[in-house]
């Protein structure tokens, strides 16, 4: 028995959004009478951060406090339309639709503090804090609170915003099929080092180093947090997930928990994240967002590791102990490939 | 079928509910007591979504009988904090973003209470040992292990 190294490499272009048959996303943002904020939509959070992070997006193109912002995703009955979480695209989409509704709200509620205030709306700016003040006067102030208490019960004006962003769907050129299924990529290169067993066809994962460039991070803690879990994931369908039955018998098919494998918490993988800030222009305050992306680029790493650790390509997943011993076995044994020096 | 009623403790609080024969106690807990906090991800032992403590000991309630409660003192997630002040495992899980989605994480948090009640320093095997019958689709398990790692220095002197 050998335990062999390898070490494998790969990086992916991803599409952020799909244009093929347009891709819309809507916000609406209205203020409550106390100065506070709601931004609705119907855009999913699963866990990967989209009301944080469109709570965010909402308070900066507001320009008041973030504990001002509440973001309701509820219900698709009650809020505007969404394609859905998927794609990559909620970031972006939602994102850019929260800008347009938070500052169309933003300008109403500037025009009822210049009412207030009795000068104009150009002149005033808000300091981020809870305040709308005249610019090169602050102390000629009102707070975002009074100017929705007057504009609720003086002005009989709401302060609210709608906002829709679309990526209209690519049409097909007749004559060269030319197209543009997409309008933002983000990026990322993974270097996996793994061993494998030569006897066993086991595969340990040792060690992933990977680059992410997602436009700005938003928020930095959740994009650390969604690499995390999806390079977890990554591993996990590379080496272990699958619907079909390991052997050809379905009765030898997975029907629970127990027997759909996954890596436990025994089986962490270290994982050194280099996050890439390159504000993409498109994109809300520069952001891409993670998303899918952080479990892809693991798959082809994993494969092409095995690859170079025992000389056997498996070209279906995920790549099983069972797979690699039949192509030892077609091979002749391990077929090691180059190291580098500190691999 | 007849209802028979059962008592217990339930996070400190004395309660009484009916049961079905044969009705396990996630079902029990959730339905009857109205305490949503243990969730139910598999019904048959295998995610410990349902992990709730009996007498201190980390128990699945999907495959505990809901009489077998009787008398006991059933902990579940809704007792863990005091008032508005989060108990330090949650504290730690929350500033570590050791939850996403969050389905894993009421099940996690009782886990790692029956942990630290037993071992208020344990090592990181000894952690990942502990969650080893609680799965998580979302994070990976590494800032849960983090977060209950260092929940155990937050304690530190104090009972979990
Ligand atoms: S619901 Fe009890 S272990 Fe899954
Ligand atoms: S946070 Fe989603 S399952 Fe653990």
């Amino acid at each position: 028995m050998t335990i062999h190294h390898g070490r494998g490499f790969a990086c992916i272009n991803y599409p952020i959004g799909m244009n093929l048959g347009g891709d819309p996303a809507q916000a609406l943002v209205h203020s409550t009478p106390d100065g506070k904020f709601m931004v609705t939509l119907s855009a999913i959070d699963l866990g990967q951060g989209m009301k944080s992070v469109t709570r965010q997006i909402a308070a900066e193109a507001l320009g008041v406090p973030i504990e001002d912002v509440y973001v309701d995703t509820a219900d698709s009955d009650t809020g505007p339309h969404d394609m859905g979480s998927f794609a990559s695209r909620g970031t972006h989409r939602v994102g850019n639709a929260v800008i347009r509704a938070a500052s169309e709200a933003r300008a109403q509620m500037m025009e009822a503090a210049a009412e207030e205030l009795e000068v104009n709306a150009t002149d005033l700016d808000t300091d981020g804090l809870g305040n709308i003040q005249v610019k090169g006067a602050p102390t000629r102030s009102i707070t975002v609170a009074e100017t929705a208490i007057a504009a609720q019960f003086k002005q009989g004006r709401t302060l609210s915003g709608r906002g829709i962003f679309l990526i209209e769907p690519s049409g097909v050129d007749p004559d060269t099929g030319e197209m543009s299924p997409v309008t933002t990529y983000a990026h990322a290169a993974l270097i996996v080092d793994l061993c494998v067993d030569d006897e066993t066809g086991e595969v340990e994962v040792q060690k992933i180093n990977s680059a992410y460039e997602v436009g700005r991070a938003l928020n930095p803690k959740l994009v650390e947090q969604q690499l995390i879990g999806g390079a977890w994931m990554g591993i996990s369908h590379a080496l272990y997930e699958t619907t079909e039955p390991y052997y050809p018998d379905r009765s030898h098919g997975p029907n629970d928990f127990n027997t759909y494998l996954m890596p436990g918490p025994g089986e962490i993988v270290p994982h050194d994240i280099a996050v890439l800030e390159r504000p993409a222009a498109d994109a809300p305050y520069g952001g891409k967002g993670p998303g899918e992306m952080c479990a892809n680029p693991v798959l082809p790493a994993v494969a092409n590791a095995v690859y170079n650790a025992v000389g056997v390509r498996v070209d279906k997943l995920p790549i099983t102990p069972e797979k690699i011993l039949r192509g030892l076995q077609a091979n002749g044994g391990a077929r090691p490939g180059p190291r580098r020096p500190g691999a | 079928m007849a209802k028979r009623p059962i008592s217990f403790t339930l996070n400190g609080t004395e309660t009484g509910i009916f049961v079905n024969e044969g009705q396990n106690l996630l079902e029990a807990l959730r339905r009857e007591a109205g305490d949503l906090s243990p969730k139910f991800g598999c019904g048959q032992g295998t995610c410990g979504a349902c992990t709730i403590l009996i007498d201190g000991a980390p128990h699945l309630g999907c495959l505990t009988l809901a009489e077998a409660a009787q008398g006991r003192s059933i902990e579940t997630t809704s007792g863990l904090a005091d008032g508005p002040d989060l108990h330090p495992l949650q504290r730690a899980f929350m500033e570590g973003f050791a939850a996403q989605c969050g389905f894993c994480t009421s099940g996690m948090l009782m886990a790692a209470k029956a942990l630290l009640v037993t071992n208020p320093h344990p090592t990181r095997d000894e952690v990942i040992e502990a969650i080893s019958g609680n799965l998580c689709r979302c994070t990976g398990y590494e800032p849960i292990v983090d977060a209950i790692l260092d929940a155990a220095i937050r304690l530190q002197g104090r009972v979990a």
